[in-house]
């Protein structure tokens, strides 16, 4: 197993620690792992992306130009990513702030309103969250056992009482989870 | 017992030095390498190890903090990127001319100039091919795995201490930027004073009534003397030649053709590797570990089984010079580059092989 990730959106959105969250879960599920973030000027308020691969053998190249599935949190990600998902992978998106919603045919798509449920339920802190739950949803590469211990490990121990939340948030995101094209 | 963490090579890379036992810190900051500083001063080393971790007021005072600590048998180290170290080089033809052993990480960012801060490999020739003035050798180190920031702080500091070097760890942004699982040695304590005395009987820490002064200098106004002391710095960079080549190869058993990178490329061409190879192409990897010293012999008997050799660099071609040397004509090398911050991506360096290589 190996699966290749690029999370996108903006500054601010969490996209760097749903990531980093995602790789220590994989690493205490003892898994290889590389998180390779955008850096740099892009960061401070602009948009924001990170590369995360999770396989059961040694990763080759932590820079990658297409994807097994792109989690797209805004527009510029979407004009930027949309094209680099391999035939027949995923790309999941928050349809918030998206103006022109994906046009390829050829591979899986599910929309997740994940900043407005936010909203609604108070959990706007943990948004990524919700957005990695309807990840995990459909792709279950990592089990919620080692989710939990990835929170422990990525989260500072003044924030570990934040983790009923976070695993709230993920269990929230895979009931929202919607196909918009499903290949056969 | 080691310890495994999840790590930003540049972190790694501090942590490590903390464990190697370093005694002092001195650098100023920029990107893409800020948190190595950030992160030693997170750790309040002081009171950790009693390590020094200190914000120079620039690149230039930061070397030469380093030359004074490097002097009394400390180890000590510096980091930047690219526009930071262009500024040390003075002082680091200073510590080599002085013969003292220093460890100096370059997280390299695109140039010329202030550049981009995106990764490059362009401080090729810098690093391997003086940098400052005078006919000196950095031992170079080129790590493409965040395992290997970390490893390549205590190697770094062995070698440097060795060979009375400074060796220089020559990273780039990707690598100092990504995190991986990282497996971190114990700690090892820093050198006791007693150590230094026995070890390094050369460290200015004070006169003592059993011996001459020691006298730390790059300077020497006889010419004579002064070749003599080139003589025995050449002396020992053919030494290190000898002895401290490091290179590792991927998928070259059956390799009819071969990719030479290191760092961050090297890591890129792994996946080529899996393109290529999943197209029948049989194609495999010579990854140079050490840059100087650089691995000459294993390219050479490579051209007895390869029909041709692509070097793919995040530069303009620099490695490709030492390649072509080693080749001696055998086989046909060629250069394929990114640069100005632009990383190569997997495809396009399969793409480059057909055509420059395989077709051409």
């Amino acid at each position: 197993m190996t699966e290749e990730i690029i999370i996108a959106g903006f500054g601010g959105q969490g996209v760097l620690s749903m990531g980093k969250i995602l790789a220590y879960s994989g690493v205490m599920q003892n898994k290889e792992v590389s998180w390779m973030p955008s850096y740099g000027p892009e960061m401070r308020g602009g948009t924001a992306n990170v590369t995360v691969i999770i396989s059961d053998e040694r990763i080759s190249s932590p820079i990658l130009h297409e994807y097994d599935t792109a989690i797209i949190l805004n527009q510029q990600s979407m004009d930027k990513f949309e094209h680099t998902v391999k035939p027949g992978g995923l790309l999941i998106y928050d349809p918030n702030g998206i103006t022109r919603f994906p046009e390829r045919k050829d591979i899986n798509i599910y929309s997740i309103d994940a900043a407005e449920t936010a909203g609604k339920l108070g959990l706007s802190k943990v948004f990524n969250m919700i957005v990695l739950g309807g990840f995990l949803k459909l792709k279950p590469i990592v089990e919620m056992e080692y989710i939990h211990k990835g929170l422990e490990k990525s989260l500072p121990a003044r924030h570990h009482v934040m983790i009923p939340e976070n695993e709230k948030a993920i269990e929230t995101g895979k009931g929202l989870i919607n196909p918009v094209l499903v290949l056969n | 017992m080691k310890e495994l963490r999840l790590m930003k090579g540049n972190e790694a890379f501090a942590e490590a030095c903390i464990r190697a036992g370093a005694d002092g810190y001195f650098g100023y900051p920029i990107t893409p390498q800020s948190e190595v500083m950030e992160y030693l001063m997170a750790q309040k080393t002081h009171e950790r190890t009693g390590m020094v971790t200190l914000q120079a007021e620039s690149e230039i005072a930061a070397i030469n903090m380093v030359y004074g600590g490097a002097g009394c048998g400390k180890r000590v180290l510096t980091s930047s990127s690219s526009p930071g170290i262009s500024l040390k080089q003075e002082g680091i033809s200073y510590i080599a001319g002085a013969e003292l052993p220093c460890l100096i990480l370059n997280v390299v960012r695109g140039g010329p100039g202030l550049g981009t801060i995106q990764p490059s490999q362009s401080d090729y020739f810098q690093s391997t091919k003086g940098g400052g003035h005078g006919d000196y050798k950095l031992i170079v180190l080129a790590p493409a795995s965040v395992q290997e920031m970390a490893d390549f702080a205590g190697l770094g500091f062995e070698l440097a201490f060795k060979y009375r070097n400074p060796v220089l760890i020559l990273s780039d942004g990707a690598i100092g930027q990504m995190m991986e699982k990282v497996l971190l040695d114990v700690q090892k304590p820093r050198f006791t004073m007693e150590e230094i005395r026995k070890n390094t009987p050369w460290a200015t820490i004070g006169k003592t009534p059993d011996r001459d002064h020691n006298i730390i200098t790059s300077l020497d106004l006889e010419s004579i003397k002064m070749e003599q002391h080139n003589h025995e710095l050449q002396k020992k960079y053919r030494a290190i030649e000898e002895n401290e080549v490091r290179y590792e190869k991927f998928s070259c058993e059956d390799a009819e053709y071969a990719f030479v990178a290191y760092g961050t490329s090297a890591r890129i061409c792994q996946k080529s590797i899996e393109l290529a190879r999943a197209e029948g192409i049989k194609v495999g990897l010579l990854r140079p570990i050490t840059l100087f010293p650089f691995p000459k012999k294993a390219i050479k008997e490579m051209t007895s089984k390869v029909k041709g050799i692509l070097c793919v660099e995040m530069s303009a071609g620099q490695m490709i010079e030492d390649v072509q040397l080693a080749v001696e004509g055998r086989v046909k090398v060629e250069h394929f580059g990114r640069y100005g911050g632009i990383v190569h991506s997997p495809s396009e360096i399969v793409e480059a092989l057909k055509k420059q290589i395989i077709g051409g």
